[in-house]
């Protein structure tokens, strides 16, 4: 009985965490938020912490930009990896991939910090950043005088191969799970493996690759050391995809040492992480409500 | 003919995805072995750093090394006392009672919360309770960071444990406490075991949530109220000097923290092949 007891009260621990985390970094961000509106501090250019100036929109800019990058260069690569992985490939070379692929889930990211300055940061300062300066010249977005390798294309190449590991990983069981009558019944009504693939496979799986790919997003949004080592950190929104930015995890790590010698700054960073928190949560929702919508549709 | 060639092209590119996917995460391997390896000395295992260690002076990372170790080890234990526990609640208190579906949703969530959110929390909670930025402080934020990465994990398992075992459990007249603790937990050990060198992998390798609370020191910590400096950490700051002999430092150390993570990692994919044999299949 009594352990009953405690197992139930470590599972509401568990289970309340998430709200406590909420509720502890509000209460916390409070002091600010009486202090000027929530628009001012969402929406506000400038910050200027010493003139009590906390504006998040460059941050949250940056965040949203670094992340849809990495989506950008993970989902397809990621999708076709893992069709790759789960329909074509031989049982040998899945033997290989498989462990491989759990594994690199685990290297810390301050490691694919390190490897990002190293690499990836040389390579869009001396190779894409020319590069774009002499074809890119009217693509929005895309286009560039200079850069210094210190951006938030640098950023979302980083985060999209950190999270390569966790959307193939869980594609490819998603793919493995569609029960193979449903090839079987494809292939030998004529279809090719690819018709096969496309029409009757994705379509079965498609509610587990949606999940597949938020879980790696979510991910990505707050991925914090990779990042701050190598997106450049200048509190301006950026406007093209070679300009540093600063998303919101890097101005958290970055602050946290001058937390006390300014008023109000504490409740400005602890309500950057409040807000960061509710980005995750609002995607975590949209993404559900989207899986949810896709599994209806499965059963057609 | 043409949907042929259709599947040709279709098998290219998805080969050459895999190609590339595959390259990019062995190149990091590769790069930080290759840069980390030629400044890897002995002496950076065992010393602390000397007087100048951030200017290019001597000394190693023990520091870190030590740090990182005592905190993964304390976080993962107290991750391992509040995880393990909901598990097999979930499992054999809870079944199939919806209240089940809506605990797993709220941890999913929870997984998903970034590390420097925890940070922030683990921050809020230290200066709630009194503390300043110490070991315990830090291994507190650790275990919270890793809570969810470690149920997930071993809800997987328990999950999987067959109904047949646990009604034969409760059929021999034992209570629920004795199904979860004596059969469903032997049955789900492999599991629980790659979940817990998981969790522990993760937590020593993040930098984000340590960074407000654990501090940093050139010491090795010697109690819970010590500043504790941490191996993610101690790459970061290397990084950030202006000295190239304290960069390689930064890729050595990048390679020594990789190295304790795939360890974790390899490790408990033998010990989960050990313990399955013990399980009924």
């Amino acid at each position: 009985m009594l352990a009953g007891q405690a197992m139930l009260a470590a599972t509401t621990f568990s289970a309340g965490l998430v709200v406590a985390i909420a509720a502890g970094l509000y209460l916390r961000a409070r002091p600010l938020i009486l202090r000027q509106p929530v628009l001012k501090l969402l929406l506000g250019e400038s910050w200027i912490p010493s003139q009590g100036q906390f504006g998040l929109k460059p941050f949250i800019i940056g965040t949203v930009w670094v992340t849809a990058i990495a989506v950008v260069i993970a989902v397809p690569l990621c999708l076709l990896t893992a069709v790759f992985l789960a329909e074509y490939a031989p049982p040998r070379l899945r033997a290989v991939a498989k462990p491989l692929i759990d594994l690199l889930a685990g290297i810390p990211s301050v490691v694919y910090g390190v490897w990002g300055v190293l690499v990836v940061v040389p390579f869009v300062a001396d190779k894409l950043g020319p590069f774009a300066v002499a074809h890119f010249k009217s693509i929005p977005y895309l286009s560039t005088e200079y850069s210094a390798g210190y951006s938030v294309l640098a950023g979302g190449i980083v985060l999209a191969i950190m999270v390569f590991p966790v959307i193939i990983s869980v594609s490819d069981e998603v793919l493995r799970a569609v029960p193979s009558e449903f090839r079987e019944a494809a292939l030998a009504l004529g279809a090719t493996r690819f018709e096969t693939i496309c029409k009757v496979v994705i379509r079965r799986a498609r509610a587990g690759l949606v999940a597949a790919v938020a879980l790696g997003v979510s991910r990505a949004l707050g991925e914090t050391m990779a990042v701050l080592m190598v997106a450049g950190n200048v509190a301006t929104a950026p406007k093209s995809v070679f300009d540093a930015g600063y998303p919101l995890p890097a101005l958290i790590a970055n602050n946290y040492g001058e937390v006390m010698s300014i008023p109000m700054y504490d409740s400005a960073l602890l309500g950057s992480a409040f807000v960061l928190l509710i980005m995750v949560l609002v995607f975590n929702l949209i993404a559900r409500a989207v899986f949810l919508r896709a599994l209806h549709g499965e059963h057609i | 003919m043409k949907r042929r060639i259709t599947e040709y092209i279709f098998v290219a590119i998805a080969a050459t995805a895999t190609a590339v996917v595959a390259a990019s995460l062995i190149a990091i391997l590769w790069s930080v072995a290759a840069k980390g390896l030629p400044s890897l000395k002995w002496s950076m295992l065992t010393q602390v750093p000397k007087g100048g260690y951030y200017l290019g002076g001597g000394g190693g990372i023990a520091n870190a090394i030590v740090g990182s170790i005592y905190l993964g080890l304390g976080a993962t234990a107290l991750a391992l006392l509040v995880s393990l526990p909901t598990c097999l609640y979930l499992r054999v208190y809870l079944g199939r009672n919806p209240l089940a579906a809506l605990v797993r949703l709220s941890l999913e969530v929870l997984w998903g919360v970034p590390s420097i959110v925890f940070g922030a929390f683990g921050f809020t909670i230290m200066v709630f309770l009194g503390l300043r930025a110490s070991l315990l402080a830090g291994i507190i934020t650790v275990a919270l960071f890793e809570l969810p990465i470690m149920i997930r994990a071993m809800d997987e398992v328990v999950k999987m444990v067959p109904a047949e075992l646990e009604e034969a459990a409760h059929a021999l007249g034992a209570t629920r406490f004795e199904t979860a603790t004596r059969v469903v937990l032997r049955q789900a050990l492999p599991g629980l075991v790659t979940g817990l060198l998981l969790a522990f992998g993760r937590g020593i390798g993040d930098a984000a949530s340590v960074l407000f609370t654990a501090g940093f020191t050139d010491n090795i910590p010697h109690s819970l109220s010590d500043p504790a400096a941490t191996l993610p950490l101690s790459i970061f700051f290397q990084l950030g000097t202006p000295f190239e002999e304290v960069h390689r430092r930064a890729y050595a150390s990048a390679l020594i923290l990789t190295i304790l993570v795939l360890l974790a990692s390899a490790l408990a994919r033998i010990l989960a092949a050990r313990f399955a044999k013990h399980t009924w299949r």
